[in-house]
Order: structure tokens, then C-alpha cells, then sequence
């Protein structure tokens, strides 16, 4: 699947929810797979008692990739150019993440068509917990 | 300036697309990724991040022989330390000038770049700190342009 400049417009949107009451063990499984192991992430123990936090938190990196996934469902496979996020609030077990795609440019550069994406990620109660842009190659 | 070796493999990147939940064939599955567009698997878009698991010096990985900070018989393996210890993250930014995939053998490259302080209300004074790496394939060649904007924070964050 790819996107084509012919049929999209600015202000085209695409979101999906990209977790649903998000585990700890889902924690444990991205610091496994990304090898980031801060036990701010997985363990309750040291980040209560230690780090003065309510829970252990998803790590950033998790958040950016749950949004990457709705990002590359719309866009395509390998056609991002560009992906930057700014971390804006914490994600916590139990949370439900929504992820948002909205085209704010469509351009040619040397012959080649791109799209310029802003994306929003928000939790259950609508609290954004990313903000951010992305650059997708598309089809004339 | 370090310079770690990142080999790329199919496995690595299907245990990294589990994690986030991912069912994209392209990341799970080498005969139907190469009926895609991109003709093979290929890493997701943060991928590039768990260079840190071939890093030898990563502070975030327990290591033998030496005292981890997170929870075992006390709240915490090592005495005094400050709560906010590991620092957060505050930015990510990422170039692709083509995406990974498996067989690569990457070279990242870290930079240092600036460091800046601010003033928070939810968690007082921040000091943000940049670093730049460059994950350049076997041929030399510049595969992503990563941007990383980490912050230690004076106290932790408020939740509100």
C-alpha cells in the first residue's frame, strides 16, 4: 500500500489506536527487545520507592513505536523520510494510546512527490503524550 | 565519539515488532514480505534505537560483576542514589535516507551535540542534552540520522 499525490489532499487524516490498556508486560517486553532496561520501565519496586514515581512508565522510544505503526500503516512500508517526536506526558499501564496522522504539505522535490505529516498521539482522556512530524515518499 | 557495531537481523527485528504490538508481515515474516513494496523484511522506524544492545558500555543493561541500580533485596542494588537517576527522554528525531534490513552490518556513530537548562513547574530545573548518531551500512554508506534529546530532571515529574 502506498500513498498517491493524486488522491490525497492537506488536511487528509488517518488515526488508529495503537495500544489498548497498555501491560506491564508489554514494558518488559520492549526493554528486552530494545535492550533499554532503566528499571523506571519494569520495575514497580525501584520506581516507587526509589525514583518517587505512582508506577513504572512506558519508555518514550515505546510510545514513538506504537505511533510509528499507525504511521507506516498509512503511509506505506520503508517510504518515511522523516519521523521526529517530542515526548509531552508519561504513558502509563492501562493506558489506551490513539495515533493521528494529519497531511499539512504535499510537495515535489527533484521529480519526486512527498507528503509532510504532523502526528498527535493522545491517551484515554485525550491527554496528547506525543507531538510530532513525519515526511512520507509518495506515488504521483 | 564511539563507534558500535550493529549487525541487523530478522530475528532481532521481529522480537522488536512484537513489542510494539506490531502485525505488519514486513516485519514478521520473510516469504510475505517479499510479495511488498519493499521486497523483503525491513525494520520498523525506531528500530535503529536497540543499537543499545550492542553497545558495551550502555548504563541502562545490568552488566556481571558490577551493582545495578534497580530493585533486589532492598528497593534498590546500589545506596544514595538521587531519584532521578536514569534521566528521561525528550526528544527523538530520525533521518532515513533508506531503511534497514536484515544482513545489514550498521556502524553508529555518536556525537555530542548541545546542552541547554530550563526552568519547569512539574519537575523544576531541566538540563536537556543532545546527541547525534549516524548509522552508516557496510558500504559506508549514511542509512539513518538519529537525534536524541535526553533531560535530567531536579525532581521527578508531576503526573498532573
Amino acid at each position: 500500500m502506498s500513498l498517491k499525490a493524486s488522491a490525497l489532499k492537506v488536511g487528509d487524516t488517518h488515526s488508529e489506536r495503537v495500544v489498548e490498556n497498555l501491560s506491564r508486560t508489554q514494558l518488559v517486553q520492549y526493554a528486552g527487545a530494545s535492550g533499554d532496561y532503566n528499571p523506571l520501565h519494569t520495575d514497580e519496586v525501584y520506581t516507587t520507592q526509589v525514583a518517587g514515581y505512582p508506577t513504572v512508565f512506558a519508555h518514550g522510544m515505546l510510545s514513538m513505536g506504537l505511533t510509528a505503526k499507525m504511521l507506516t500503516n498509512f503511509v506505506g512500508d520503508g517510504r518515511l523520510t522523516k519521523y521526529g517526536v517530542r515526548f509531552t506526558n508519561q504513558v502509563w499501564p492501562g493506558d489506551s494510546l490513539d495515533a493521528k496522522a494529519t497531511v499539512v504539505a504535499l510537495r515535489q522535490e527533484n521529480g519526486q512527490h512527498y507528503a509532510d505529516i504532523e502526528v498527535s498521539t493522545t491517551n484515554q482522556d485525550g491527554k496528547e503524550v506525543i507531538t510530532g512530524s513525519a515526511t512520507a515518499r509518495i506515488d504521483p | 565519539m564511539t563507534k558500535i557495531t550493529f549487525p541487523v537481523e530478522a530475528s532481532h527485528i521481529m522480537m522488536f515488532a512484537r513489542a510494539l504490538g506490531e502485525t505488519n508481515p514486513v516485519y514478521l515474516d520473510a516469504e510475505a514480505a517479499k510479495e511488498a513494496e519493499t521486497g523483503g523484511i525491513v525494520a520498523p522506524p525506531t528500530f535503529v534505537q536497540a543499537v543499545a544492545q550492542f553497545d558495551p558500555d550502555y548504563h541502562l543493561r545490568p552488566k556481571p560483576g558490577q551493582k545495578w541500580f534497580g530493585s533486589a533485596k532492598g528497593p534498590s542494588g546500589i545506596d544514595g542514589k538521587p531519584p532521578s537517576s536514569g534521566g528521561l527522554h525528550a526528544e527523538q528525531h530520525y533521518e532515513y535516507h533508506r531503511h534497514p534490513r536484515p544482513g545489514d552490518v550498521l556502524t553508529a556513530e555518536i556525537k555530542q551535540g548541545k546542552t541547554w537548562e530550563k526552568e519547569s513547574k512539574r519537575a523544576g530545573k531541566l538540563t536537556f542534552t543532545e546527541r547525534i548518531t549516524e548509522f552508516r551500512d557496510q558500504k559506508g554508506e549514511l542509512v539513518v540520522t538519529a537525534r536524541s534529546v535526553g533531560v535530567k530532571t531536579e525532581r521527578p515529574v508531576d503526573a498532573g
